[in-house]
C-alpha cells in the first residue's frame, strides 16, 4: 500500500481546498433559499453568467477593476429584472411553483449569456497567483489559498449581514413566513431584489474563482450540481453549513478517491457526494447545520 | 335583499366626524369570482377599540386585510367602496405604505417569525422607522413592561414560545411599529380563558396608555364586547347590526345568536333556523 501521513495530509488539504470552491457556489443557494424558501436552481447558470460578462467586458479591453464593477452592476440588474418579470407575479405560490420558474431562469440565462458573449471557452486571468507551494512536504496550490481566504471572507461578512444588519433580520423574516414579513411592513419586492443581488454577487465572486480555475465555459453550470450534496450536508438554511459541508464534501471525495478508490475501481470521485449526501438524508434530513424545522403540537 | 337596508343605514354622526378608520361599503371579491364582502361599511375613532363579530366565514379576517392590503397577496381584490384613514384614501397602498402611515395588522394565528428570537421579531416590528437606533431601543423596553413575560423570553426562538407568548410577540411586533391602530385577528384563537383575559387586559393598557385604537376581529363575542367600545355584527359579508358594545351586550339577538343566553329558554334548532333567517331579511 502506498499510504503514508504526508501523502494522506497533502490529499486532506487538497480536498479541503477543493471543497471550498464547492461552498462558494453553495452559499448562493443557501442565501436564495434562506430568505425565500426557494431552491433557486439557476444559481449555476448565474455562475456561469457572471463569469462570461466579466470575460466580456475584461476582453472588451477594460481595466478588471472596471470590469468587475461593471459586471456587479449588471447582477443587481439581473436580479432586478428577476424580481419584476418572474417574481412578482407570483407572489404566494407555493415554492414548487417559484422552484419550477427558476428552471425557466436557468435556461432564459444559458442562452442568453451565451447569445451575447458566445459559447466559446474564454480564460479568465485576473492575476491571482497559481504558484505551487511547499509547506514541508506538502504540496499545495497558492490558487487554492487565495479561494479558501476569499470563502472565508465571504461567509464573515454573510453572517455579519444575516445576523447584526436590520435588513439581514428582514431576509430571515421573509425566509420564515412572507404574509407575516409583509404584515409588518417589509416590503418583499425590496427584498427579493436584495437577495438576488446578493446572491448574484456571490455568484460572481465564484464565477471568478471557478473560471480562472477551470476556463469559463459552459460546463460551469454543471458544478452546481456538485453543491447539492453540499447543500443537503450543511443545511439549506446555513451560512457556515456551506462552507463545510464544502470542506467535508472535497476532502471525502478526494480521500475516498484515493485510499477506496483503487479497491472499487476507481473514479468513486464522481459518486461519493450524492452517497454521502443520502445517507445526511436518511439520518439529518435538515443537514448537519440546518434549521430545524419547528412542529409544534 | 337586505344589502339595500344594510347600505341605507344611517351612520351614527358622533363617529363619523371624528374617525380615525372609515371603512365606506366595500366589496371583496377572491380570485375574481368569490364574492366575500357584500358593502361593509364601518368607522374606527380616535382612540377607540372597536370589535368586529360573527361567525366563521362571516367575513371578519376579509375585511381586516382590506384595509391592510395583504388581502392582495391572496388574491382578493376590494372592487368597491374606499377605505380613509385620518381622512386620506388608503386603498390601494401596499402593506409597507401602511404600515408606516400607522396602520398595522396582527394576523390571525400570530404567525411570529419562527426561526428568530423573541426579540429578533420585536424589531422586525421597527422596519419602516426611520427615527434611529434609539427610539427603537427605547420602545423594546417600553415593550417589554407591558409583556414582561417577552423579556423572559427574549433569547428563546419563537417557534419554541407557547400559544400565549407568541400572541403577545404578535401584539408587541406590531407596537414596535408605533402605530396609529391596530387590526387585530381574532387574538383569542387557541388560548386559555385566563390568557385570553390577560392578552385583552393588556390591549385595553395600550388603548389607554398609549392611545393606540384597535379594530379586534373576534369570534369569542362575550370577551370582545366587555372590553370595546363599539360592535359590529358581520354575517355572511354583510354587516347586519352595529351599536355600543354595552347596548349590543344587552341586545335579545346578540343574546341569543352569540352569547349564547336566552331569556325564553332553549328552543329547537329548526325555530332558531327560521327565526334567524326572518331577522336577516329584516336587516
Amino acid at each position: 500500500m502506498f499510504f503514508s501521513w504526508p501523502f494522506f495530509f497533502e490529499v486532506l488539504i487538497g480536498g479541503l481546498l477543493a471543497g471550498v470552491m464547492y461552498s462558494l457556489v453553495a452559499l448562493g443557494f443557501v442565501l436564495i433559499f434562506k430568505a425565500s424558501g426557494v431552491f433557486n436552481f439557476a444559481q449555476g447558470a448565474m455562475v456561469l453568467f457572471a463569469a462570461l460578462t466579466l470575460v466580456g467586458f475584461i476582453n472588451m479591453g477594460m481595466p478588471t477593476a472596471v470590469a468587475i464593477l461593471i459586471t456587479m452592476a449588471v447582477m443587481v440588474a439581473l436580479a432586478y429584472s428577476i424580481e419584476r418579470v418572474v417574481l412578482r407575479p407570483l407572489v404566494n405560490q407555493p415554492p414548487i411553483i417559484l422552484f419550477m420558474a427558476t428552471i425557466g431562469i436557468t435556461f432564459f440565462i444559458d442562452g442568453f449569456g451565451q447569445t451575447l458573449w458566445g459559447s466559446d471557452v474564454y480564460v479568465l486571468d485576473i492575476g491571482i497567483p497559481t504558484t505551487p507551494l511547499f509547506f514541508g512536504d506538502i504540496l499545495v496550490n497558492s490558487f487554492d489559498l487565495v479561494a479558501a481566504a476569499v470563502a472565508g471572507l465571504l461567509v464573515v461578512v454573510l453572517a455579519i449581514f444575516f445576523q447584526k444588519t436590520r435588513v439581514g433580520r428582514a431576509l430571515r423574516a421573509v425566509a420564515d413566513d412572507h404574509q407575516a414579513a409583509m404584515s409588518v411592513g417589509i416590503p418583499l419586492r425590496v427584498i427579493w431584489v436584495i437577495v438576488w443581488s446578493v446572491a448574484g454577487l456571490v455568484a460572481l465572486v465564484a464565477g471568478i474563482m471557478w473560471g480562472s480555475k477551470l476556463g469559463v465555459q459552459f460546463s460551469l453550470v454543471l458544478i452546481a450540481l456538485k453543491a447539492l450534496p453540499v447543500l443537503i450536508l450543511g443545511g439549506f438554511t446555513s451560512i457556515p453549513g456551506a462552507i463545510i459541508g464544502g470542506l467535508m464534501i472535497g476532502a471525502g471525495e478526494k480521500l475516498a478517491e484515493v485510499f477506496i478508490g483503487p479497491f472499487l475501481a476507481g473514479a468513486i470521485e464522481d459518486w461519493f457526494a450524492y452517497m454521502l449526501a443520502l445517507v445526511v438524508l436518511l439520518f439529518r434530513p435538515q443537514g448537519l447545520f440546518g434549521e430545524k424545522i419547528i412542529e409544534r403540537v | 335583499m337586505s344589502s339595500a337596508a344594510v347600505q341605507i343605514k344611517p351612520v351614527p354622526s358622533a363617529e363619523a366626524a371624528d374617525a380615525l378608520l372609515t371603512v365606506n361599503n366595500i366589496e371583496v371579491i377572491y380570485d375574481h369570482v368569490i364574492l366575500v364582502l357584500k358593502g361593509v361599511s364601518l368607522h374606527v375613532p380616535l382612540g377607540g377599540i372597536v370589535a368586529l363579530l360573527g361567525a366563521n366565514g362571516a367575513g371578519k379576517s376579509t375585511t381586516l386585510k382590506a384595509i391592510s392590503n395583504l388581502l392582495r397577496a391572496e388574491r382578493g381584490e376590494v372592487t368597491k367602496g374606499s377605505v380613509t384613514f385620518e381622512g386620506q384614501r388608503i386603498d390601494g397602498k401596499t402593506p409597507d405604505e401602511l404600515v408606516q402611515k400607522g396602520v398595522i395588522q396582527v394576523m390571525e394565528g400570530r404567525h411570529c417569525f419562527e426561526h428568530l428570537t423573541v426579540e429578533e421579531n420585536l424589531l422586525t416590528g421597527a422596519y419602516t422607522r426611520k427615527d434611529g437606533r434609539q427610539a427603537i431601543a427605547a420602545d423594546l423596553e417600553l415593550i417589554y413592561e407591558y409583556f414582561p413575560r417577552l423579556r423572559e423570553r427574549r433569547t428563546s426562538q419563537a417557534g419554541y414560545t407557547s400559544g400565549g407568548e407568541q400572541q403577545m410577540c404578535a401584539i408587541g411586533r406590531a407596537m414596535m411599529s408605533r402605530p396609529k391602530i391596530v387590526l387585530l385577528d381574532e387574538p383569542s384563537m387557541g388560548l386559555a380563558p385566563q390568557l385570553v383575559e390577560q392578552i385583552f387586559e393588556i390591549v385595553k393598557l395600550l388603548n389607554e396608555k398609549e392611545g393606540v385604537s384597535f379594530l379586534l376581529a373576534e369570534q369569542n363575542t362575550n370577551v370582545a364586547l366587555r372590553y370595546a367600545n363599539y360592535g359590529y355584527i358581520l354575517e355572511n359579508g354583510r354587516v347586519v347590526m352595529d351599536g355600543e358594545a354595552e347596548a349590543l351586550r344587552n341586545n335579545e339577538d346578540v343574546k341569543e345568536f352569540y352569547l349564547g343566553l336566552s331569556a325564553t329558554g332553549r328552543k329547537s334548532y329548526r325555530d332558531v333556523k327560521q327565526y334567524r333567517r326572518r331577522k336577516r331579511w329584516l336587516g
